[in-house]
């Protein structure tokens, strides 16, 4: 009773928590039993997964590691594949932070917490974070940051000695579920015209980047769509502006 | 060169996947906080960085889709894209429900595997 405003903390943290019933949690968890799948079948022992579960978060760069390991690739070049595709990280982290941050947020908080953010939570928080009161929206984002990749944790612990049971169609459609679901779920979430400019050009670009320079296709896509799409948003801005 | 099976330790895979997994991850993560620790709100730079975590995530999903991983390889190239477009279409007429989009989405691709596996159709 003698801190209120700890109190309201608690209470939009469990909130963010209870995120853990939402209908992206729900996808990336089905998404999370299609890559254990995946690492079963690549051999990498039970532990080794759960560990990369937590340690890495976004699924993307599990599935290259994977992928490399597989490979047999060295180090060096196993951390540049991944390095590489996780550069993406960086924008959607940057573009996170000025919402769920106040001026009295310390940095080493962000830099701890910014661990939770994949593309799950990230869609997840820019579509509800409006509705949480600034002072409390990094415990809204950090209950559910927690709650969900420890329940993916536990999740491919449990799941690992059976998952390789699963019929191949529905390996597959677990698989497709997370790109229906980011579609969508991205152009329900962005307010602005400049992100639905941005989303038709890089699902355009990105195979199209991905025959000229399959190493960095993503990383081209995204800058070079989101600046065209920007351009052209200031540039409609102006026509209808004067 | 060294690389996941060099060394015949219980703990060297976990330092491979430290290594090659979570800092190569962490530091764009970290280097996200810097950057978006001075992007300020509703300014045109935040906008821009927007647009490029949007376009970034847009090739992400079509790539998904066209360069898939595990057993949604197996799938036709045609009935995936089919069954996306189809799930979108449906999620923007009946008033932006994702689960529709899903629903329809799921339901075309594991419907279209059927009938092409029961030889009603031939792909």
């Amino acid at each position: 009773m003698s801190d209120p405003s700890g109190q309201r903390g608690v209470y939009w943290f469990f909130k963010g928590a209870r995120g853990i019933t939402s209908l992206p949690a729900i996808i990336l968890m089905s998404a999370f039993v299609g890559f254990c799948g995946f690492a079963v079948e690549a051999g990498i022992p039970l532990g080794e997964t759960v560990f990369m579960t937590g340690m890495i978060w976004a699924l993307p760069a599990k599935v290259l590691l994977v992928g490399s390991i597989l490979a047999g690739v060295s180090l060096p070049a196993a951390f540049i594949t991944v390095a590489l595709s996780s550069i993406r990280l960086m924008p959607m982290v940057a573009a996170l932070i000025p919402e769920i941050r106040t001026e009295k947020t310390p940095t080493w908080l962000l830099l701890l917490l910014s661990h939770f953010i994949a593309i799950t939570a990230y869609v997840f928080t820019m579509e509800r974070i409006q509705d949480v009161p600034r002072a409390h929206r990094l415990a809204f984002f950090a209950g559910f940051g927690t709650t969900i990749t420890s329940a993916n944790i536990i999740l491919v612990a449990v799941i690992y000695s059976t998952v390789a049971n699963l019929p191949a169609m529905v390996a597959g459609a677990l698989f497709f579920l997370t790109p229906v679901y980011f579609l969508t779920s991205i152009w329900a979430s962005t307010r602005e015209r400049a992100g639905h400019i941005a989303m038709i050009i890089g699902l355009a670009l990105g195979p199209l980047f991905h025959q000229v320079a399959p190493e960095f296709d993503i990383l081209y896509a995204g800058v070079v769509g989101g600046t065209l799409a920007f351009v052209a948003d200031r540039v409609w801005k102006r026509r209808v502006g004067s | 060169m060294i690389n996941y099976a060099s060394f015949d330790t219980w703990w060297w895979p976990y330092v491979f996947i430290a290594v090659a997994g979570w800092l190569a991850t962490d530091i764009w993560r970290w280097l996200g906080v810097l950057v978006g620790n001075r992007l300020k709100q509703d300014s045109a730079a935040l906008t821009w960085v927007r647009a490029v975590a949007t376009a970034l995530l847009a090739a992400v999903i079509s790539k998904l889709i066209l360069y898939p991983s595990g057993e949604l390889r197996a799938v036709p190239v045609e009935l995936r894209l089919i069954a996306v477009s189809a799930g979108f279409a449906a999620f923007l007429f009946f008033g932006k429900r994702i689960w529709i989009a899903i629903v329809v989405a799921v339901g075309l691709l594991i419907g279209g595997q059927l009938l092409l596996g029961s030889g009603l159709l031939t792909g």
